[in-house]
Parts: structure tokens; sequence; C-alpha cells
């Protein structure tokens, strides 16, 4: 017997929406299977059970918003012999329990109801805001516009965490300038042999040396949490992906340090595509123990980056750029990356960050090893 | 303004209306020699002499019958009885006589009889003197009911009810005796058909009567304190329900959260609940809440008691979920 609970998927986030079940009672899942669509500030989110067995009853309707930790599903062993229970879901055909709450009967207040009707506002398109989610007047007036829109749940997700961040965590910050030349030539030349979807980018040599970083210094890895630096549990790092409607998520890409390189890239593609599609998972959202960052499409010279709590540090990458370098008594040219580190002084001093930059460019001298 | 108590300003009712018309005076059980079991007459006997201040003898039957008679024989009486639990004894009298004699009599025969009786929880009296049992009067044509939850209103609510041809009940409760306060000086009968907004608020209507009236006041203060404007109404009549202030706040506010100290169940709240859903439903913004007492007869330990009825923090609670529970 297992209960599949709302998952928490930050440390700000204190309830979801559950929107969609993908599973009935009777199915057999397994562990690691998506089998609910969860609502949270930061859009909606596949999330998984940690269990396998067979569903025996679901116990949220799709709609309702519950508590974190909330149990939403019972799973039993295959080998229970259990008979499936009546799921308090209502089938769609039921009319004495309420529907499943597609946004066909969502909860408007009578009040609202009205008001909609007034104001010509389709109510099923709208997001409750009273008691048990249900639509008030308000939200029918926003959608109107007849009342200022609060900033959305991402926009005032980002703005919690980072305001926490900038309140809580004393940040420094430092800043290396990394001569890319040998890794970007050991990558092209391999490059030249790889159909052209399978090729590598830069980020995921970037990526890669930020993980041999952390391993060997994994106190970057760290977070804090009441009052003390807790290990990380893998080398699971985010990176920060914008989204084209605005607001920006930072999927975590676990254990960064394993698998080739080519590997990576394709786990890196797959992330950063689930993210701008909304089809991200709660272990995705939850596990980064440290973020990368980079504004380098753009052309930006470096970026010193607001740690993302409880996350120990930022790693910002600015635009990989030709410049006149220095080796031995000769001015080159050589492609030049400026990376940052913001990171905790709770946790970390300035000379382990300086290292910490140190080993990130060592890594990227030796690209063969990466 | 002068500082008294509830309990002094009932008795200041009952000496201006003994001293204004002949044809009134009290009778209960204990109001003479003792004083009154919660000493609201103490004096009277020695002032107004035992003519019209007259100790019962303990058949709560009889002397709601004798009040009743002597109030259609053109006489005020003043009935007091000691709990409305004990007034179970003359439900007979008061439901199936004074109730319904002018509509037997085909308007001949009036019944101007004032009955008093203390109500509610609070003073570790047990349950068979604890009980909230307004709404049983308040159910029945033919009787007015009135809570007096102020100063101003146990001064003023008595002559008034003296003035209606057919019977009034006017509810104590309890825990109000000992609450003090100013009254103005020459304060007098006040009417008996209004509720009273006794705080302005906009975001959500709480709506009491009674015994209730402080601690409904005292959740809208930590309300406000977080923010939410809450606005008090005191129903002041139980019978008849006072539907236009009641709408019009609720109307104004769109949520609405019902105190009483009375069970939930077929309570003063439900009928309340019922005529918001039939006169304003439109209005409403989120379900109508109830705090009521605790299902079970009140308990005699004091902080089971307390658990039992209403109390602010579940007042705030009531009405912080009808604003979607911010």
């Amino acid at each position: 017997m297992a209960e599949f609970r709302m998952p928490s998927l930050g440390a700000d986030m204190e309830a979801g929406t559950l929107v969609q079940w993908l599973v009935k009672p009777g199915d057999r899942v397994q562990r690691g299977q998506v089998i609910a669509v969860v609502e949270t500030q930061k859009g909606a989110i596949d999330v998984e059970s940690f269990e396998g067995g067979v569903v025996e009853a679901l116990l949220v309707e799709p709609g309702t918003e519950v508590p974190v930790g909330t149990t939403l599903a019972r799973l039993h062993d295959d080998g229970d012999a259990r008979p499936v229970a009546t799921p308090v879901v209502a089938a769609p055909a039921a009319t004495s329990t309420p529907a499943p709450a597609s946004t066909a009967t969502a909860r408007v207040s009578p009040r609202a109801r009205k008001r909609a009707s007034e104001l010509g506002v389709d109510v099923h398109a709208l997001v409750g805001t009273g008691p048990d989610g249900a639509i008030t007047t308000d939200d029918v007036e926003r959608a109107a516009g007849s009342k200022p829109s609060p900033a959305d749940g991402m926009r005032q997700a980002i703005a919690a965490a980072m305001s926490r961040s900038k309140r809580e965590i004393p940040h420094y910050y430092l800043w290396h300038a990394i001569d890319l030349e040998p890794a970007l030539q050991w990558m092209e030349a391999g490059n030249e042999r790889l159909p052209i979807a399978a090729r590598l980018l830069p980020a995921v040599l970037l990526l890669r040396a930020v993980a041999v970083a952390v391993k060997q210094l994994p106190e970057f890895g760290s977070a804090w949490v009441d009052g003390r630096a807790v290990p990380p549990a893998g080398i699971h790092l985010g990176f920060a992906v914008s989204l084209r409607t605005g607001g920006l998520v930072n999927p975590a890409i676990h254990d960064c340090e394993r698998g080739t390189l080519a590997d990576l890239m394709e786990r890196l593609r797959d992330v950063t595509a689930r993210a701008r599609a909304g089809g991200l998972r709660a272990s995705e959202y939850a596990d980064g123990v440290l973020t990368v960052t980079s504004l380098g499409e753009l052309g930006t010279t470096g970026v010193l980056g607001v740690i993302h709590p409880p996350q120990t540090a930022i790693v910002g990458f600015g635009a990989i750029t030709p410049r006149a370098w220095v080796v031995g008594d000769a001015v080159v040219p050589r492609r030049v990356v400026e990376v940052s580190l913001s990171a905790d002084h709770r946790v970390t001093d300035g000379v382990r960050g300086a290292a910490f930059l140190r080993t990130i460019e060592r890594a990227l001298q030796h690209p063969e090893d990466l | 303004m002068t500082t008294i108590t509830y309990r002094e300003a009932v008795r200041a009712a009952l000496v201006d209306a003994l001293q204004r018309d002949d044809r009134v005076f009290l009778v209960g059980e204990d109001v003479g020699r003792y004083g009154g079991t919660y000493a609201v007459s103490r004096g009277l006997l020695e002032q107004f002499g035992p003519e019209r201040i007259r100790d019962a003898p303990l058949s709560e039957s009889a002397f709601v019958g004798a009040g009743i008679g002597a109030a259609i024989g053109g006489m005020r009486p003043i009935v007091e009885i000691m709990s409305v639990n004990f007034s179970m004894l003359a439900l007979d009298q008061i439901v199936n006589t004074a109730a319904t004699l002018r509509h037997m009599s085909g308007g001949q025969v009036s019944v101007p009889l004032v009955i008093r009786m203390a109500t509610g929880a609070g003073a570790q009296l047990a349950a068979q003197h604890s009980h909230s049992l307004e709404v049983w009067y308040a159910h029945v044509p033919g009787l007015r009911v009135v809570a007096p939850a102020t100063l101003a209103d146990a001064r003023g609510m008595l002559w008034s009810a003296l003035q209606d041809p057919d019977p009034v009940i006017v509810f104590e409760h309890v825990a109000l005796y000992n609450d003090k306060g100013e009254l103005p000086e020459g304060a007098g009968a006040v009417d008996l058909d209004r509720a009273a907004v006794r705080r302005p608020g906009r975001d959500v209507t709480l709506i009491t009567y009674g015994g209730s009236l402080p601690k409904v006041l005292a959740a809208a203060q930590t309300l406000a304190e977080r923010g939410v404007e809450a606005e008090v109404v005191d129903l002041r009549s139980l019978r008849p329900l006072d539907d236009a202030t009641i709408t019009a706040s609720v109307r104004r506010t769109h949520r609405a959260v019902l105190v009483d100290e009375g069970w939930r169940s077929c309570s003063l709240a439900a009928e309340i609940s019922a005529r918001l859903m039939e006169q304003c439903l439109y209005d409403l913004e989120a379900p109508v809440a109830r705090v009521c007492s605790e299902e079970v007869p009140i308990p005699y330990p004091r902080h089971l008691e307390q658990a039992a009825l209403p109390q602010p923090e579940r007042i705030v609670a009531a009405a912080l979920a009808t604003m979607g529970g911010r």
C-alpha cells in the first residue's frame, strides 16, 4: 500500500492544483511513471509516482487545489488481492457527485456568474481565487479588463524566490575570463563527423565543466537549510531556460557528471524543449543543487546571477567572444568566455569560490577528459 | 453619561416601567425577597411592595398562566423565568395560549404580556441552565422575540415591549449581566423592529445577536488587524427578523457569517441562511458560513463549555474562509 501525495515543487510552494489524472483506478503504474499533471505557480508539471503498484483510488478531483503533502491517490502492491475501490472522482455520466472539475464545471460564485453574463466573460477560461478555488466577481472583472490583473503566477513565483534570495543570502561575486579555444576546437573537430542533430553545443562543455567543479568542491552544491549547509544528493544542475512567453524556469538535469557528452547534450536538448513546452516533471523542478545561466546568445559579456534559494551558488556565462589574448610573448586571437560565480557567503568564502572558477577553467583546457 | 452594568440597565428599565404605569407588575421565582436569581430585581420589593413584586411558586406553568390571565384582564405583567431551559415547563401556556388567543378570539382578546428569560452559557451552570433556545420561540407566530445585546437595548426594549398589545419575550444572556458600559442620561425606549449595524465594514457581514455580540465584535477587531473589514449586524429582534437590514449589508459585502449560540440544526442561523439564499443568492461570493454551538448538551467543566461555544477565533477563521482563506 502506498500513497501518492501532492509534491513540493519548490521551497515556496504550499499548495498545488491537480489538473489531470493520467491513470484511473485499476491501472498498473511503474515507479517513475508520470501519473498526474499538477498546476503550480511555475506552470503545469507532470508528476511521477515514486512507487509502483496498482491504482486503488483517486482521492482528489481535477481542478482541486490542495496543500503540499495531501494524499492524491492510493496505490496497492500488485500482490494485494484487494478489489478496486469505487473512485471518489465521479464518472462523467454521474450526476449526484460533483463531476471532475473540467473547466465546464468550475465553481463560480452566484454573483460572479451574474457579473460574467453582464460582461460577456467566459468563466470557464478563468482561474478562481475564492473559497475552494471558486471564481469570484473580482476574477471576472479582472478578466474583463475592468480591474488590474496581478502579476501572473510565474512572475509571482520568481518575485518571491528572488526577493527571498536577496533578503537572506549574503552574495559574493567573482568572475574569471577563460580561454575556450582548446575546448571549442576539440568540439568542432568532433562535430564534423556527426549529423547536425547530434552535434555538441558549447553549452554542454560548460555544463560538464561546472559539474566537474561541483564534484571536486561539493560545498557549492549544498543547500542552506535551517542554519546549516546540507550536502547535495547528486550533481543535478539547474539550467536556466527563458520562456518565449516571459519568465524562466531552471529545470534540473540529473547527474551532470555522468555519461558521455553526447548523452548530456541529448538530455540538455530534451529538458530545454520540454521546459518551453510546459512538460517538465516534478523532480526536475525540485532537484537542482546549483544553477547555470547563460546570456551569451544576446552578446552580454557577463552575468552576475541571483542565487535560487536554497542553493548556494549560481554560475553565469557571458557571450563567447574573440579577443586579443596574450599567450607567451604573442598576442593571439582567442575565443574567450567570462564565467562568473555568485555564491552564499554563509556557506563558502571567496578563496574557495576562486578555486571553483579555476577548476572550471582547468576542466575546459582538457575537453577530451570531460 | 453614566457607567453602569447591563444588570443595572435592566433594573432601571423595570423601575421606570413600574413608576410610569400602575398596571405593570413583576412576577417570577425569587424576584422579590431574594432580589432575582441574577440580582436584577434587588431592592424592588422594598421600593414597590409585594403587590407589584410578586414571588411565585416553583411552577412556571402556573405563574406564566397567571401572567396571561392578568394581561387579558388589563394588567401589564412582566413575568421573569429564571432560565429558558425552565421555560419548557411553560411552553403550553406560551405557545398554546398566549400566542394564539388573539387569533382564536377573532381579535377580541389581547395578551399584552412581557416574559423576560435568562439564556445562554458561559457561567458554568451546566446543561439544564445553559442552553440557547430562543429559536423555539422565534418559530411561533403570535409572539415577538427580542434579544437586547447592549446597555441601551437592555434599558430601552422593556418599555417598548410593554406597549405591544401581544406577547413579547425578552432574552437576556447571562454572560452580559456584568458587562459595563456608558449609558446616556435619560436613555429611554428603543424600537423593537430593526437590526442594528454595530460596526461598519465592506468585506464580510457577521450576523449575530445577544450574548455573542461581544465575541463577534472582538473577532471583527482581529479581522481588521488582518486587513479584513467586517460589518457586524446585531439582530436585536429574533421574530420578526429584519430582512431589510440583513440583506442590505450582505448585498454590500457579498459574504456572510452567522454566529449563533444555539445549536446549528434548525437554528436561527439556519433560518437566516435560508433567507439569504432566497433574497441574496446572486449577490453572494461565497457560501454562507455558520458558527454555532457544538451539538452537545452544554458541558459543565469550563474548558469543555468554552470549547462548545462560538469563540472569536472560530468566527475569524470562518470569515477568512469566505474570503478565500487569505
